[in-house]
């Protein structure tokens, strides 16, 4: 039984990285109706503004903060006033065209101004296990877990808790009776988009030791993002979570256990099933808003 | 007026389809490959443009048919087939997976049907990589023959473009007639208003999908050609972004437009060529290019095009209004 717990914590750390991207994901489609296909680019460009910065002699504390304030800046406010903000009115179809014309080009950037071969990428947990309830587990997978949950719950709060948190929601929900009582929608907007960044970057810092930074590794990223977001539960923070994690252990067994060859293939056809049967997701609330 | 508009547009085919004809005459191998590349992925987003542009269902497996058809082609063409028995089988096959592919759309739209489509799309690729009894595997199927036309062979590169740019004519001619036929007038009901068309009486469970099947049936003629065009093929063209490309092409040439998807396919498959001087930056500057015009125009090129046009009429309508108005006051 071993070798299951090993899946598991091993799906759980996957998971955990899924998650947060996934929860990016559903914020701006919440608040604004950007599906965003760029995502999994979003993911893999922050670990190559770190290794820039460590390039030029920043410490890698120094390069992580660097790496993420410049995320913030590229992905969450540039992204928001050059893309989005010009094509919002337009529906969703040309603006989610628009993204992935970014993906094309981000990926395109990063091979050409860095490097077109993986680079490895330092982690923040050092090498090595820990032994819990009788087995070795690699501290990196608990590392991943902590600070995967560390953030999601920060977000929980801050959405739940804080007057900040109830004014996004409230804009999310309904832009023009938030309006009307005074919630600055516009600045609420502005604030998922920099939080997404930041959840990417913070994803990007996790994810990259374990796969190393390469252009490409954003594609299969964020195709999960996008799954364990739907199978969630498009419209629910929480969905995001529980579909990210499940995704991550779906597709760890079904690589030991259904074939290394279609282990894609198994969150794919639970996809479908998903939305074929429960299409507001396992935790999603049938959609509301209408369209 | 309309008359000469009328005129002039036609000559304006004309001369395009002369150039077409004429033009690439003394193009080397790489111009006619790209040219006939251009042709088979106008016909595969035409198809596309059906499903979207004018019956309004979302799908991001275009690419999968695309794959669908070219396995078909290639392995029955490698076994002694003719071609043209193997577009039959590859648009037989498309159509009957995308009338099941269409099943879906009957119960979610929109980004669900999006992603149920996208599933597909990597689920036919992961069949096309892993059951290499049939597929040939990563390894692909490589010496696929290109076909006899009437006695003529044409294993060299410009008979080969002929016979692409003759089935994108044959291909835009049918298409051009559906659009124009009941069944393009209910494809387009059901996109502008799916409650309304059914209370008309449009079965719309039936068109939603026949938009699917006939658009994925495209897929599978663009395929049968493409198979033949580089006489090799591997899964790896045919992975999700060729359906993410697909999608683009329709969008930003403009969906729902005749046109659309030759100016899409245009942009898809000759400006990153014409780019290729700028070396290691062209997809850059050409991912740049597409969010630009995007912004610009969210319908696409043709999009300026009929905005521009709308104004004109506007412009004249109001001109004779004004006209009108004072020959009705100088009458009193």
């Amino acid at each position: 039984m071993s070798t299951l717990f090993d899946l598991l914590v091993a799906g759980l750390a996957t998971g955990a990285i899924y998650a947060l991207v996934a929860v990016g994901f559903t914020l701006l489609w919440q608040t604004s109706q950007t599906i965003n296909f760029a995502q999994g680019e979003f993911v893999m460009l922050p670990a190559f503004l770190m290794l820039a910065a460590m390039h030029v002699g920043a410490p890698f504390w120094l390069a992580i903060i660097i790496g993420i304030l410049l995320s913030m800046i590229l992905l969450g406010l540039a992204f928001k006033m050059l893309l989005v903000d010009p094509m919002l009115r337009h529906g969703v179809l040309p603006l989610a065209i628009a993204t992935m014309a970014l993906a094309i080009g981000i990926k395109e950037a990063v091979k050409q101004f860095f490097s077109a071969e993986a680079s490895p990428f330092p982690s923040i947990v050092p090498t090595g296990d820990i032994r819990i309830l009788g087995h070795a587990v690699a501290l990196q997978s608990v590392g991943v877990l902590v600070v995967a949950i560390l953030a999601v719950v920060g977000l929980t709060m801050l959405l739940t808790r804080t007057s900040l948190g109830h004014q996004m929601q409230a804009a999310a929900q309904n832009p023009t009776v938030a309006r009307i009582i005074g919630v600055p929608v516009e600045r609420m907007i502005l604030l998922t988009f920099l939080i997404n960044a930041f959840l990417v970057a913070l994803a990007s810092m996790l994810i990259t030791p374990i796969y190393l930074a390469k252009f490409s590794s954003g594609e299969v990223l964020g195709q999960a993002a996008f799954i364990a977001a739907i199978v969630g539960g498009f419209n629910q923070v929480r969905g995001a979570i529980a579909g990210g994690l499940l995704i991550g252990v779906l597709d760890n067994l079904a690589a030991a256990y259904v074939s290394t060859q279609y282990r894609a293939a198994v969150p794919m056809i639970f996809l479908i099933v998903v939305i074929l049967f429960r299409p507001q997701g396992l935790l999603g609330r049938a959609e509301e808003r209408t369209v | 007026m309309s008359n000469l508009g009328k005129t002039l547009k036609i000559a304006l085919g004309l001369a395009v389809i002369a150039a077409l004809i004429i033009v690439p005459m003394n193009f080397n191998r790489y111009g006619l490959f790209i040219l006939s590349q251009w042709a088979v992925m106008t016909i595969a987003a035409m198809g596309l443009n059906l499903t979207l542009g004018y019956a309004g269902q979302v799908s991001l497996a275009q690419g999968a048919f695309v794959g669908i058809g070219a396995y078909a082609a290639a392995i029955m063409t490698t076994h002694g087939w003719p071609l043209p028995a193997a577009l039959v089988v590859a648009i037989v096959l498309s159509f009957a997976i995308g009338w099941v592919l269409g099943y879906p759309a009957l119960r979610v739209q929109h980004h669900y049907l999006a992603f149920v489509t996208l599933a597909f799309s990597t689920l036919a690729f992961l069949v096309f990589r892993n059951e290499s009894w049939l597929t040939g595997g990563i390894y692909g199927i490589s010496n696929i023959p290109r076909p006899n036309i009437l006695g003529f062979a044409t294993n060299r590169p410009l008979p080969f473009y002929y016979v692409c740019l003759g089935s994108l004519a044959i291909v835009s001619l049918a298409v051009w007639w559906l659009i124009r036929s009941p069944w393009g007038r209910a494809f387009m009901a059901l996109r502008e208003n799916p409650l309304r068309a059914q209370s008309l009486g449009v079965d719309t469970r039936r068109y939603t999908l026949m938009a699917f099947a006939i658009g994925s049936a495209l897929g599978g003629v663009a395929g049968a050609l493409y198979a033949p065009l580089t006489q090799y093929i591997d899964p790896v063209p045919f992975n999700l972004s060729l359906s993410l490309d697909l999608l683009m092409m329709v969008i930003v040439g403009g969906a729902g437009f005749f046109l659309g998807p030759f100016l899409g396919a245009m942009i898809a498959v000759l400006l990153p060529e014409w780019l290729r001087f700028t070396e290691g930056y062209y997809l850059m500057i050409y991912a740049v290019a597409v969010m630009v015009l995007l912004i610009w125009s969210p319908t696409g090129i043709l999009g300026i095009l009929d905005r521009y046009m709308a104004e004109r009429r506007t412009k004249a309508a109001s001109a004779l209004r004004a006209v009108a108005k004072s020959r009705l006051e100088t009458a009193q």
